[in-house]
């Protein structure tokens, strides 16, 4: 009884953590099944048809590749405009700087359904044909913001001595973005960018709205749900689950070497957890 | 490049009217300055007094608002900060953390386009008795290792004035001193001019060659700092720099090579040299070692022409080396006493009536119209 | 002459960084453009759409028009979809509070080294397909699955089942935002000194009394951030609604999607959306001012 009062905290963190992973076993179980019928819903069989035959099924392949092209796109010029962004509000004095901010947040604080339903408003009342332009528009302005916080972050907690300790030492300004900023805020930027990737790839509504007949995978998916998600769906999201899974623990075991020598034990730091914190809403 | 700081012989630096406003406050008040060339200068003050930014403007970190700033006979007022041929050693280090010793040390080389770094970058590391650590990364680094990067980083382009800012606060006690012999060592061996901002009174008085105090803007008092420790020139600096016992009183006349003073009751004599006052109005001080306590029935042993206080002791700390007295005057004020520990046997207790006395060409007689606390709340 | 710098007055490093150049408008522009271009305006037609009117002449097209009564038409036909939203919205976010509430005061203050690859653990899910995640909850809730028939024996199914009711969908609703509610409560809770609850303890406070007076104020600021993480989206989605529930428990998602999508009644899921928009604007911005906290910025 004792023991069950001392520990019911970590009983119940480590509940809600299996919590959180029950579907994801249910996924990664399901891509071994064999369905009895078109509903890959409940056990039935082993197989590994589906990790034999990714592509088997029309339709998976093409659209994995298509989100994949659109998440890496979209990402790249999200990550370019949204980092010029923030050094512009870290570095600069400008006016409307809370007009800037208002814009910055509201995409965060707005409902995907409304963002993609106004899109959709916009490009039907400009005539403006659906597919993937109108998608990569979509996810760059989705992912603008996360990128601009992510980095903002990074640069504010930046000691501005460091670069005065450059200038300092004969780097004009173009060296000390060079050889200083830049290194210094890559992380916060290559972080800000694989965030922007897993939002992309794994956006359905804004998408859904605005795709008109172009086919990502999570709109395959969801045409699939209607009528049967083949296996194959499930063994490229254990993939992706666990491709991604890999990259932070990587990722956090490179920053625990770093900063190994030091007293304290690495934690995820405040603009790890900014990513983090808008990771979890793709 | 608009400057080879490789190749510049040391020379005096130049402050000359150098003003300093954010907006309506007034950091830095038209300071006229020469640092001679080679010395270990040190800027003291408390936090806010204007030191850092004076330094910051020296490096070309902070435009001035008004005034020049000159090394030997070559403006470099307008000059940026990469443009000088001025190094600074930054609170806190700020060492790059990307980089590791080796490249944060080449990095003023490399920047001025300089090929073959190695060399002298190893000679550097030689000086800081860092050589085994180049490829560490600075986090990897202790404190005092940090710190000693941080000089040579700086060192390595032998600039015509180094600049320190606070460079051992962030160390605790035992490394402060050991560093403050380590960058006494290394300023010996190069002979740059290092200009050193602090608000820790026996750090600049144990590093530095010439010790500015400065309050508000502006420089109280400079010199060596055994001469401004003897001979406080106002009240700010008798109170910041070590403690004095002050009292107010007035001029009365002049007595020989003395003059005199009458405060309280009392006669005091305080050599006219030793005396940087225009007005009647006269604070009157001593430092606490320089009296002598002795009981009430001694005082037949005060010695002829001595300065005298009678008083009750409210406090006695002994510290080991020394004994500190709290003397309360029939005024009420409160005058402090250092004694040396040296005769085995009585001390004063608390509750005795004893005489305080001192020779007068100990005495320092200040401008008395400002009042007796400048300063005093100020000492950290 | 003054004698102490007022701190603020002091040359701060980080605003002598600062700049003031057309390099600033320069780096803010096309950011700034493509957020106004592609957020902002299509807000504005977003609202000039739901007041369109169908056009005379074309049937299915809709022309420029003035028409309130769109909205007034949109909320009669869908109000309890409308209030469908916020109540699941609102209950999912509150028990996703009380779930989350417990893990992130044990990652912040008791797990020690494991704190990283637990906050890891909390976004790991994430990295699976969010509408395969929500499929996963049909086999989980399955008529036959465990869950279902424990809670059946127990007698605790009103309907006789989990899927396809509206137990499914909070309950989806709750396990999809829940990182959403996990992580700005830990960072919140991170930041509390633990001395702070143990000196409560030596001022008398019992670790209850020192819970409700010290921990829980000082989280507040996380238990905002979170809600409105939580509930924003919550109330916006209709995958859930779609894949665990049944056409009882259809959300104003569902309706906008499908006035948008299929009916392409534009006016009306417009009007549904600005709707949307306003309630959750007005809900965000009285919330932020009563809790005093800006920290979502």
């Amino acid at each position: 009884m004792h023991w069950l009062r001392k520990n019911l905290l970590g009983i119940i963190a480590i509940l809600v953590l299996v919590y959180l992973f029950i579907p994801i076993a249910v996924i990664m179980v399901l891509s071994f099944n064999k369905p009895q019928g078109k509903f890959n819903l409940s056990w039935n069989q082993f197989s590994t048809d589906a990790w034999t035959n990714l592509c088997g099924v029309p339709g998976v392949c093409s659209s994995f590749v298509k989100s994949i092209e659109i998440g890496i796109i979209a990402t790249l010029i999200a990550t370019a405009l949204g980092t010029m962004v923030a050094f512009a509000l870290v570095r600069y004095r400008f006016k409307g700087r809370s007009t800037t901010n208002l814009l910055i947040f509201m995409p965060m604080a707005t409902p995907e359904v409304v963002m993609g339903a106004s899109l959709l408003a916009l490009f039907l009342n400009l005539r403006f044909p659906l597919g993937e332009v109108t998608v990569l528009i979509a996810h760059i302005m989705f992912i603008i913001s996360f990128v601009v916080v992510t980095v903002k972050a990074r640069l504010q907690g930046m000691d501005p001595r460091i670069e005065e300790a450059a200038r300092d030492l004969y780097a004009d300004p173009r060296a000390v973005f060079r050889y200083v900023t830049f290194p210094l805020v890559l992380p916060g930027i290559l972080g800000a960018a694989l965030l922007g990737f897993s939002l992309s790839f794994d956006d359905f509504i804004i998408s859904y709205f605005n795709a008109g007949t172009l086919v990502t995978f999570p709109i395959y998916i969801w045409g699939a749900a209607q009528r049967g998600i083949p296996v194959q769906v499930n063994a490229l999201a254990t993939i992706v689950f666990l491709v991604a899974l890999s990259i932070v623990l990587i990722g956090q075991f490179v920053s625990y070497r770093r900063r190994k020598s030091l007293e304290s034990v690495p934690i995820i730091d405040d603009e790890a957890l900014t990513s983090v914190d808008a990771l979890s809403r793709s | 490049m608009a400057a080879s700081p490789g190749n510049l012989d040391v020379q005096d630096l130049h402050l000359q009217g150098l003003t300093k406003r954010f907006g309506d406050f007034v950091a830095v008040d038209n300071l006229d300055l020469t640092i001679p060339a080679g010395s270990f200068f040190a800027l003291l003050g408390a936090s806010g007094c204007g030191k850092t930014t004076t330094l910051r403007m020296v490096a070309g970190l902070e435009d001035p608002t008004e005034g020049t700033i000159s090394l030997g006979d070559a403006d470099i007022t307008k000059l940026r900060a990469f443009e000088r041929p001025v190094n600074t050693v930054f609170q806190s280090y700020a060492l790059f953390p990307h980089l590791d010793i080796f490249e944060n040390v080449a990095f003023g080389l490399r920047r001025r386009g300089i090929k073959d770094v190695q060399k002298q970058v190893e000679d550097m590391l030689e000086l800081v008795e860092l050589s085994t650590m180049a490829r560490r990364k600075p986090s990897q680094l202790s404190g005092g290792q940090q710190q000693r990067v941080a000089v040579a980083r700086a060192l390595i382009n032998h600039p015509g004035v180094l600049l320190l800012d606070e460079p051992l606060g962030a160390l605790d006690l035992k490394l402060r001193r050991q560093m403050q012999i380590e960058l006494k060592r290394i300023q010996d061996e190069v002979g740059t001019t290092f200009v050193h901002v602090t608000h820790d009174q026996e750090e600049a008085m144990t590093m530095a060659d010439t010790v500015a105090v400065m309050n508000a803007g502006r420089i109280e008092q400079m010199g060596h700092p055994a001469d401004i420790y003897e001979l406080p020139r106002t009240v700010f600096v008798a109170n910041f720099l070590g403690q004095s016992n002050l009292i107010a009183g007035k001029r009365t006349g002049v007595s020989g090579d003395d003059v005199v003073v009458e405060a309280r009751g009392l006669t005091f004599l305080v050599p006219s040299d030793r005396c940087s006052c225009t007005t009647e109005d006269m604070i009157v001080g001593v430092r606490p070692e320089k009296l002598t306590i002795l009981d009430k029935a001694d005082e037949g042993q005060v010695p002829e022409g001595h300065n005298r206080v009678p008083g009750r002791v409210t406090d006695v700390s002994y510290t080991g080396v020394s004994t500190q007295y709290l003397v309360d005057t029939p005024w009420g004020q409160e005058l402090g006493v250092f004694e040396q520990n040296v005769v085995v046997g009585d001390r004063c207790d608390v509750g005795d009536e004893v005489v305080l006395h001192w020779a007068p060409a100990h005495t320092f007689g200040l401008d008395g119209s400002a009042g007796a606390t400048a300063g005093s709340e100020l000492e950290d | 002459m003054v004698a102490v710098v007022p701190t603020s007055a002091q040359a701060s490093p980080a605003q002598v960084a600062q700049r003031s150049s057309k390099t600033g408008y320069a780096l803010l522009a096309p950011g700034m453009l493509w957020l106004i271009v592609f957020f902002a305006v299509p807000f504005i037609t977003l609202f000039l759409t739901s007041l369109q009117a169908p056009s005379p002449t074309q049937a299915g097209k809709y022309v420029p028009a003035f028409e309130l009564a769109n909205y007034g038409q949109a909320l009669a036909d869908y109000w309890p979809q409308f209030i469908r939203s916020f109540i699941y919205a609102g209950i999912a976010t509150a028990l996703a509070l009380l779930i989350a509430y417990p893990l992130a005061y044990f990652i912040a203050f008791k797990a020690g080294r494991w704190r990283s690859l637990m906050l890891v653990l909390v976004v790991a899910p994430s990295f699976a397909s969010f509408l395969l995640r929500t499929y996963a909850w049909k086999t989980i809730l399955a008529d036959e699955s465990f869950i279902t028939r424990t809670l059946n024996t127990l007698h605790l199914l009103p309907e006789g089942r989990i899927l396809n009711t509206w137990i499914a969908v909070i309950a989806g609703l709750t396990y999809n935002f829940l990182p959403f509610m996990i992580l700005p409560l830990y960072a919140a809770l991170e930041k509390i000194d633990p001395r702070l609850v143990e000196a409560a303890g030596d001022l008398y406070a019992s670790p209850t009394t020192a819970f409700r007076k010290v921990t829980w104020p000082l989280s507040l600021p996380g238990v905002v951030a979170g809600t409105l993480l939580t509930f924003i989206p919550a109330a916006g989605d209709y995958i859930n609604a779609q894949l665990l529930g049944s056409t009882t428990n259809r959300m104003i998602g569902n309706a906008i999607q499908v006035n948008f999508i299929e009916f392409r009644d534009y006016p009306t899921a417009s009007a549904l959306s600005v709707m949307l928009m306003a309630v959750i604007l007005i809900m965000v911005f009285t919330y932020i001012r009563r809790a005093g906290t800006e920290d979502l910025l």
